[in-house]
Order: C-alpha cells, then structure tokens, then sequence
C-alpha cells in the first residue's frame, strides 16, 4: 500500500511518500504508526506522539482503531491548519 | 434549478465579485449571498509574519471540501456554494480562503457559510508554515477550531 506524509510528519520522516507491505500481524492504523516506528531513528522521531498524528485512509479521515486491509492509500499527518 | 457548486484549490489569489457572479448570474431564485474571505495577518502573538506557505494533500482536499458542501447543501437549502482555498506561499494581506454561499433567504447562506468555514478548518488537509524573524515553524492547529466545528452536530 502506498504511504503518503505530509507537514512535519514528512519533514521528520524524510520522505513524502513510500509503498509498504506491512506483515499480517498489523491490522489497524494504530500497528501500522508502530510499524512504521521500528523502520527507523528518522521514524521513530516522526511518530514519538502517535495521539497527535492523524490519518486517512483513500481520502477519508479514520481513526486510529480503523482497519488498514484493503487500503490503496494510506496518509499520516499533524492536525490540520487549513481556512 | 440545482445548485452551482465550485471547489477550487489553486495558488493563485481568487476575485470575489467574479465568484460571487458566477452563482448569482443567470438566476432569479437568488435573495441572499454571503462570502467570507480569510486573509493572512501580518502579526501571530507578539511576532511579525513574513509569509505562510499552505501545504496540502491533493485529492484528498478536494473530496473533503466536497463532502463539507455536500452536508452544507443537504442541511439548508443552498442554490450555491462556492470553495476556493490557495496554495503555496501567501504574504500578509493576500487571500487565502472564500466561501461563498447563496439562498433564497438570508438565514440559509449565513448559517451554511459559518458551517463550511468551521469544518474547513477542523478537518480540510491542508498545513500552515509561518516565515518570521525566527526562521520558520509549523503552525499549532486549535481546539477551538474543533470545538467550532462540533457544535454543528448538535442539532
């Protein structure tokens, strides 16, 4: 699945965005923030507060218990700043 | 007549007689129009603003803003929305958001208005990066802002 970041989600992350394969084990947005934390230290870093990050799944806002199979795209951000 | 609906995302500044004209013209079922225009201040706290660069996620904005006027649309009888939110790097005094909305009567447009603006800023992806003397930093999204947009589910 393709990953996208966005604002210092992407800045701490180092890039905008990423294809996955997460294993089974990882079934909702929550595993996949950890998941994504043990890739490494620039990871880590991006995702230290999980509360504060949000997500999208396929253009729509989930919450993080939400269950990522099937997804096409998957976005991880801050709270948004926007109007 | 259905309604008109515009979303726009696009980096440059937008003139709201011609977005207020493009709803109203050809029309007769139109009484009221309301715009709000968000603009970038100069000054955030004690500190000046040089600029704020808007960060967005395409695809995703256009659909939520959609969304928003979809529940704006089915909630108060609208004959027109419009939505244009800028991109890119915005100095102080320049625009960065219109929403327009047009009604029969005034109490639909003003309501619908204040509704897409609480909701375009709880929840439409798009990030704030402020240039000042200090260097440059991310804007903190508000809980007011959230609060804002959740007193429209208590009907």
């Amino acid at each position: 699945m393709r990953v996208k970041y966005f604002a210092w989600v992407r800045e701490r992350v180092g890039k905008a965005e990423e294809t996955v394969e997460p294993p089974p084990g990882v079934q909702t947005i929550e595993d996949l923030m950890a998941w994504l934390a043990e890739r490494g230290e620039t990871y880590a870093y991006a995702f230290e507060t999980p509360r504060v990050i949000r997500a999208a799944i396929d253009h729509a806002h989930v919450k993080s218990d939400a269950v990522i199979a099937g997804a096409r795209e998957i976005a991880f951000f801050p709270p948004m700043t926007g109007g | 007549m259905t309604a008109n609906v515009t979303i726009r995302i696009q980096q440059a500044d937008f003139d709201i007689a011609q977005e207020i004209s493009a709803l109203t013209k050809g029309r007769t079922d139109v009484g009221a129009v309301v715009s709000f225009s968000g603009i970038c201040r100069g000054r955030e706290g004690g500190e000046t603003i040089a600029a704020l660069t808007l960060e967005h996620y395409p695809g995703m904005a256009e659909a939520e803003i959609m969304r928003h006027a979809e529940t704006a649309m089915s909630r108060w009888p609208l004959t027109g929305v419009s939505v244009i939110h800028r991109v890119g790097r915005i100095t102080p005094g320049e625009n960065i958001v219109l929403v327009v909305t047009t009604s029969q009567h005034r109490q639909a447009a003003f309501q619908a208005a204040e509704f897409l603006m609480d909701y375009l800023k709880a929840s439409a992806p798009f990030w704030k990066r402020e240039e000042h003397a200090g260097g440059t930093s991310w804007v903190d999204a508000r809980h007011h802002d959230d609060d804002a947009a959740a007193r429209w589910t208590k009907s």
